[in-house]
């Protein structure tokens, strides 16, 4: 006999979600170091992803354009703004990257810590500041952090997954890095809009699920469209000889599922919610294994 | 194993039963756990009033087959690698307030 646990770390997985921007961060540097300054620039940007809006205020004209670059497709006119925060920008050399994630709530005030960042916010009043380098990848990981706590109470998640709309119906792909989410978002056809090659945005909408475009890259460091479609399915992703799908039972794609969504709070009554909602979700959209060749013959299993 | 260990549910996890796997997420660092058949049938008896040696004789020895020294230094084992990730509460007297409800069953 013998009683065995099996610990996986789900998600939180600081690791990858940090990791991931600093190697893009490395090799993106040029293109997004000197913007345009030729025009005037709002101080404050309002970010909408998956329908949240987030206003992001700056005094630094060139920091404010850099956000409205990088986040294209995403900036709203919303003058209503889920959450608020404004950035203090240190001088460089405070990014540590290799620091840990912390995300707590004390006292009714959230903190998120990293080497090149912390950020902090009023639980109530949803106002906060951000004291960054002035860098765009550290003010990603704080939308995709407080997306996570959005999103935990209303029964969504983030998952490391690709995800595309075909025919009016949202498909999604997970996998931890080199499963394929990239592989299988470059091959899509002409017909796919691609919504994520690397962060999936999951909402609970009605009795069903819906997956929202993000401008949180991979590999492919291409911005998701701004869209929404029902998620139609999940598809765990494996490399193999040939193109074929599998049903999966519900406890590995619950498990699966766990294993491949973004939570970072140290939050007891938070971490139950995003439990209930992958078990929630499993009950609700079904789940394959997408065994297939990196070709795009894959994608006529999808529809 | 000397004297009675009593073991306790943390009420700082989230639990729920799939078929006869038990998924178990720590609240404090949300590390996913997942038991056999076996560390189910001890997690689902650790209501912090019975004694592990009671848990082991009577849901595992009866059930899987197994000598009670080898079943119980097994227990042990687990009982306190999860006790050391903060979903089990382990002690010598009996647990007050602990959670008598195992978690939610699915449909495996």
């Amino acid at each position: 006999m013998r009683g065995e646990a099996d610990a996986v770390h789900i998600a939180v997985d600081a690791i990858t979600a940090r990791r991931i921007p600093y190697a893009f961060a490395q090799r993106s540097r040029k293109r997004s170091a000197v913007p345009n300054l030729a025009t005037a620039v709002e101080r404050c940007t309002v970010i909408e992803i998956g329908g949240l809006p987030i206003r992001i205020c700056v005094d630094d004209p060139a920091f404010s354009r850099l956000l409205q670059d990088r986040y294209t497709g995403f900036v709203s006119s919303s003058q209503k703004a889920r959450f608020e925060f404004e950035i203090d920008l240190a001088p460089a050399g405070l990014i540590s990257p290799d620091d840990d994630v912390r995300v707590l709530l004390r006292s009714g005030r959230w903190s998120l810590d990293r080497g090149d960042f912390h950020a902090e916010w009023d639980a109530s009043s949803a106002r906060g500041r951000i004291r960054q380098t002035a860098n765009p990848y550290s003010i990603d990981a704080v939308l995709r952090i407080v997306h996570t706590l959005l999103l935990a109470k209303e029964g969504g998640f983030l998952v490391h997954a690709a995800s595309a709309v075909r025919n009016g119906r949202a498909f999604l792909f997970a996998g931890v890095s080199g499963a394929g989410k990239t592989t299988i978002a470059r091959l899509a056809p002409p017909d796919v809009v691609l919504l994520t090659d690397e962060i999936s945005y999951v909402r609970k909408q009605g009795d069903g699920y819906s997956a929202f475009g993000t401008p949180f890259t991979g590999e492919l460091a291409k911005v998701g469209e701004n869209t929404q479609a029902p998620i139609a399915g999940l598809y765990l992703l494996a490399q193999g000889p040939q193109n074929q799908i599998e049903a999966v039972g519900k406890a590995e794609a619950t498990r699966s599922l766990l294993g491949n969504i973004l939570f970072f709070a140290e939050d007891a009554e938070l971490v139950k919610m995003v439990f209930e909602s992958a078990f929630a979700f499993v009950a609700r959209v079904p789940v394959y294994r997408l065994m297939f060749v990196p070709d795009a013959s894959v994608w006529k299993l999808i529809v | 194993m000397n004297g009675k260990l009593y073991v306790a549910r943390s009420s700082e996890i989230a639990a729920r039963r799939l078929g006869e796997e038990m998924m178990i997420m720590s609240g404090r660092d949300s590390t996913l756990f997942t038991l056999n058949e076996v560390a189910t049938a001890i997690w689902e008896a650790a209501d912090g009033a019975t004694a592990l040696d009671e848990i082991v004789e009577r849901d595992i020895c009866p059930v899987f087959e197994v000598p009670l020294d080898v079943a119980l230094r097994d227990a042990q084992s687990l009982t306190e690698e999860l006790a050391g990730h903060g979903i089990l509460l382990i002690s010598d007297k009996p647990i007050q307030g602990s959670r008598s409800d195992p978690g939610p069953s699915g449909k495996g």
